[in-house]
């Protein structure tokens, strides 16, 4: 528990400060802070679980600009498969097949193939948007919702317990998958190998390790993440899909990743940030404390985005061969 | 069957347009140095790539140990006991000591990486080898020598029995370079069979048992070193004899031609890489700047041609303050610069080796007129450079990343050299040159001085420093820690400098 906080030391630190307001705020209004909470964390799920994505792709060496389109390929996926076979966990395995199948498009065209990793992860986008389109049925409806689950005791504790401990399948596996990928790249074979490939792909390789391999293997199972949050949206969030479903979140996504220093904790703690920001403005705008059009308020993210980057960038340092295919000489 | 450790017999290799490596055979034997000697191009790394299984062949068969191998990996070299320590260092410069030795062969604890272990293993392998490391140190604070130690115990953890060491010396000062050889003579005795590529003749003459020269891709002749001697080996590697020692008069120097005073640059980190630097060349010598590569070398040169900005202290060229000028500005000052990267930063690969050869003066009224290009005196300039400075090349409208690496070099030279300059700033000018052009290269950096040019030289090539300068600076940690005239500067004495030791 120490190794872990003294390793991740700062999200720890924003972590528990965010923790601490939270609760100074409800002490003064339980009902307000509970709902700007939920909507914050809700509006961080797909974002955490997207910038995991991104964070496994480029500690590998592979940078993945098609998570949008990874995601709304899964929502739509998930969402007319739970409505064609009436079965939301069908829908939801569905949703993930999806994602691993856009994962390994990615891993074909950018490993394999060694296509230009930007221009693939255009091409997920552009064809996730046009299938997506295309397809679309209007007027479905989910045959059930995504039910409620409560984690027995942790869901107790007030305001932490109903946020994060009383949700959806996926919005309750987001804490787990967080920490699970946080533990699999710094603290496992798998994770000092993915890590080497991503740095250094050519030490790897003389020190035995097959480069494609890892990364075509990363990138491809990094998709079924990309598929969760696809799935989340469709399914738990939203409860319908529609055109356009994702509306930039894959990006967003990318600026989180960024913003956590490519760290999963830190890429938590952005996400929060971000969520709990917005769900502060809506409130805000709700109780009528300040009075500004609700566009400027969606734009938000995007403006905090601009100055999260440009704050952050040049201080963290990415995978020195992010963005970068590996050819094996000879 | 001998117990030779490894027996190549006939082995090929292919690549479009060239055959690297033309029926090559060699053996090694338990407890044998064995030198690999050619110049670039010869076909050395190429060879020892495919021992490694970085490449497969086209032809012939490998014996390791007396079993017959066909590697299609590191990974299966590797587990036949072969390690190579390569030229550039394959570390993770982000990850630990530890980290790097293990990897690719890490222990785990449940689903754990087993990092403590790691150390541990590090930490006595280490001390068993005499190879001192810090086991937690990241690799990026390392100095060179460090890292090379670490790229060494990492085929040791993997009990390599064969160690192939590419150009291990290339990046060492004097001193290093004496340890490491006792460290190769070491596992020699401890029965381990080491490949030494080298072009350092004087390394191969210390240490090696046998000596096998390549040229052209071809086995020329194997010799001991006690039936050579360093021009019988350049002969050998070249083809033709070779005068290793730079001839020149002694040097006549006039006016300053560039002062450099209390300077204070910063290298790409932030971090202070020049500190207080003050440095005259004039014109007519040659002054020469011995040291370990990343002592501020690069950085020196960036901020003299304008390349890097300066944090305070002045630059004067010609009694000009360039400091805050361009680097477009200085060279029209008469400054020529032989970047020590000719890859990226002395040609632009794709163009034509007319194109490059007026990168430096394209704006000038001879090749361009109100804005347009004058192809014919272009071509003309090129055709003389190529003729002038022995580039080999099918045309001047060749492709110049096209060209070998010694003929890209005398392109950048002959470029920079061409107008007369008034200072020639030269980085690593044969930096990966074979040794006919080396000779050829420094004979035109001595012209140059002789017609009355003020050249600086930053070299990591002790040798050449020594051969070539008038004047040795030897700069360490940023510092010019000494100025020796050539006659003061002896081989011992430098190489302390360049370590950071004093001259007693």
């Amino acid at each position: 528990m120490l190794d872990f906080i003294k390793d991740n030391r700062k999200p720890v630190i924003t972590l528990g400060l965010v923790t601490v307001i939270a609760y100074v705020f409800y002490f003064l209004d339980e009902i307000k802070t509970t709902s700007v909470l939920v909507f914050g964390w809700g509006y961080a799920v797909p974002l955490v679980l997207a910038a995991m994505v991104g964070i496994i792709g480029e500690r590998t060496g592979v940078v993945n600009i098609g998570i949008e389109g990874q995601m709304l390929m899964s929502a739509f996926a998930s969402f007319f498969g739970s409505v064609i076979t009436g079965n939301i966990y069908i829908g939801m395995l569905i949703g993930i097949a999806a994602g691993l199948i856009m994962g390994g498009f990615l891993a074909v065209a950018a490993v394999k193939w060694e296509m230009d990793q930007i221009i693939a992860g255009v091409v997920i986008n552009i064809v996730a948007a046009g299938l997506t389109s295309f397809f679309y049925a209007p007027g479905k409806t989910l045959p059930q919702l995504v039910p409620v689950v409560s984690i027995p005791i942790l869901s107790d504790i007030p305001l932490i317990g109903p946020v994060f401990f009383r949700n959806g399948i996926f919005a309750l596996a987001t804490l787990f998958i967080v920490l699970a990928v946080n533990f699999a790249i710094f603290k496992t074979r798998w994770g000092l190998r993915s890590r080497s490939v991503g740095e250094y792909p050519s030490a790897a390789d003389a020190a035995g390790i097959n480069v494609t391999r890892v990364r075509m293997m990363n990138v491809t199972l990094a998709g079924a993440l990309a598929g969760c949050a696809g799935a989340f949206l469709a399914l738990e969030a939203a409860g319908t899909f529609a055109r356009g479903l994702t509306a930039g979140r894959g990006f967003l996504a990318l600026a989180i990743m960024i913003f956590g220093a490519w760290n999963p904790l830190g890429a938590l703690a952005a996400a929060l940030f971000f969520g709990i920001s917005t769900a502060i403005a809506s409130q805000l705008q709700a109780d009528e404390v300040i009075n500004i059009p609700q566009q400027f308020v969606n734009l938000l993210p995007f403006v905090m985005t601009l100055i999260v980057l440009s704050v952050a960038v040049g201080r963290v340092r990415p995978p020195a061969a992010a963005g970068q295919p590996y050819t094996k000489e000879g | 069957m001998t117990d030779y450790l490894i027996e190549a017999k006939n082995l090929s290799k292919k690549f479009p347009g060239v055959l690297a490596n033309d029926n090559v055979s060699l053996t090694l034997e338990k407890g044998e140095i064995l030198a690999l000697l050619g110049e670039n191009g010869a076909g050395k790394s190429t060879l020892v790539k495919m021992i490694y299984g970085l490449y497969g062949s086209d032809g012939g068969e490998l014996f390791i140990k007396g079993q017959k191998v066909e590697f299609h990996s590191p990974a299966e070299a590797i587990a036949k006991g072969i390690g190579m320590v390569h030229q550039h260092f394959q570390l993770v410069p982000v990850m630990t000591v530890a980290e790097n030795i293990v990897l690719g062969a890490e222990k785990t604890k449940g689903i754990k990486f087993d990092l403590v272990a790691a150390e541990k293993e590090v930490t006595e392998l280490s001390i068993k080898y005499g190879l001192e490391v810090d086991a937690k140190a990241r690799i990026e604070d390392l100095p060179v020598g460090m890292q090379q130690r670490v790229e060494i115990l990492k085929m040791l953890y993997r009990k390599a029995d064969i160690l192939i060491m590419d150009e291990p010396t290339a990046v060492l000062t004097p001193q290093e370079t004496d340890e490491l050889l006792k460290v190769m003579q070491g596992f020699a005795e401890k029965g381990v069979g080491v490949i030494f590529i080298t072009h350092k003749l004087r390394e191969v003459l210390a240490i090696a048992d046998r000596v096998v020269v390549l040229r052209n891709g071809k086995v020329v002749g194997t010799t001991r070193p006690k039936d050579t001697d360093q021009e019988g080996l350049a002969t050998m590697m070249v083809g033709r004899s070779v005068v290793l020692d730079v001839k020149k008069d002694l040097a006549n120097p006039k006016n300053n031609v560039l002062q450099v005073k209390n300077l204070n640059v910063r290298d790409d980190r932030r971090l202070p890489a020049v500190k207080d630097l003050t440095l005259e060349v004039r014109a007519g010598e040659i002054v020469g700047i011995a040291g370990v590569e990343g002592n501020g070398q690069r950085e020196l040169v960036q901020a003299i041609t304008g390349l890097r900005k300066i944090d305070s202290g002045t630059v004067v060229i010609n009694n000009e303050d360039v400091t805050k000028l361009s680097p477009h500005k200085i060279h029209e000052l008469g400054v020529a610069h032989v970047p020590e990267d000719r890859e990226k930063d002395g040609l632009v690969a794709a163009y034509s080796i007319a194109d490059n050869s007026v990168l430096n003066r394209f704006d000038e009224k001879e090749f361009s007129k109100a804005g347009v290009r004058q192809i014919g005196a272009i071509r003309a300039l090129a055709t003389k450079l190529v003729e002038k400075f022995d580039v080999r090349t099918p045309s001047i409208d060749t492709s110049a990343g096209s060209l070998s690496g010694g003929n890209k070099q005398k392109l950048v030279i002959a470029r920079e050299l061409i107008w007369g300059p008034k200072l020639l700033i030269a980085a690593q000018p044969t930096r990966g040159v074979d040794v006919g052009s080396i000779e050829f290269i420094h004979n035109q950096i001595v012209a140059a001085r002789d017609a009355g040019s003020a050249v600086l030289l930053v070299s990591a090539e002790l040798d050449e420093v020594l051969g070539l300068a008038d004047r040795v600076a030897v700069m360490y940690a940023g510092r010019i820690v000494a100025i020796l005239n050539q006659k003061d500067a002896e081989r011992n004495k430098v190489g302390r400098l360049m370590a950071g030791g004093d001259v007693n």
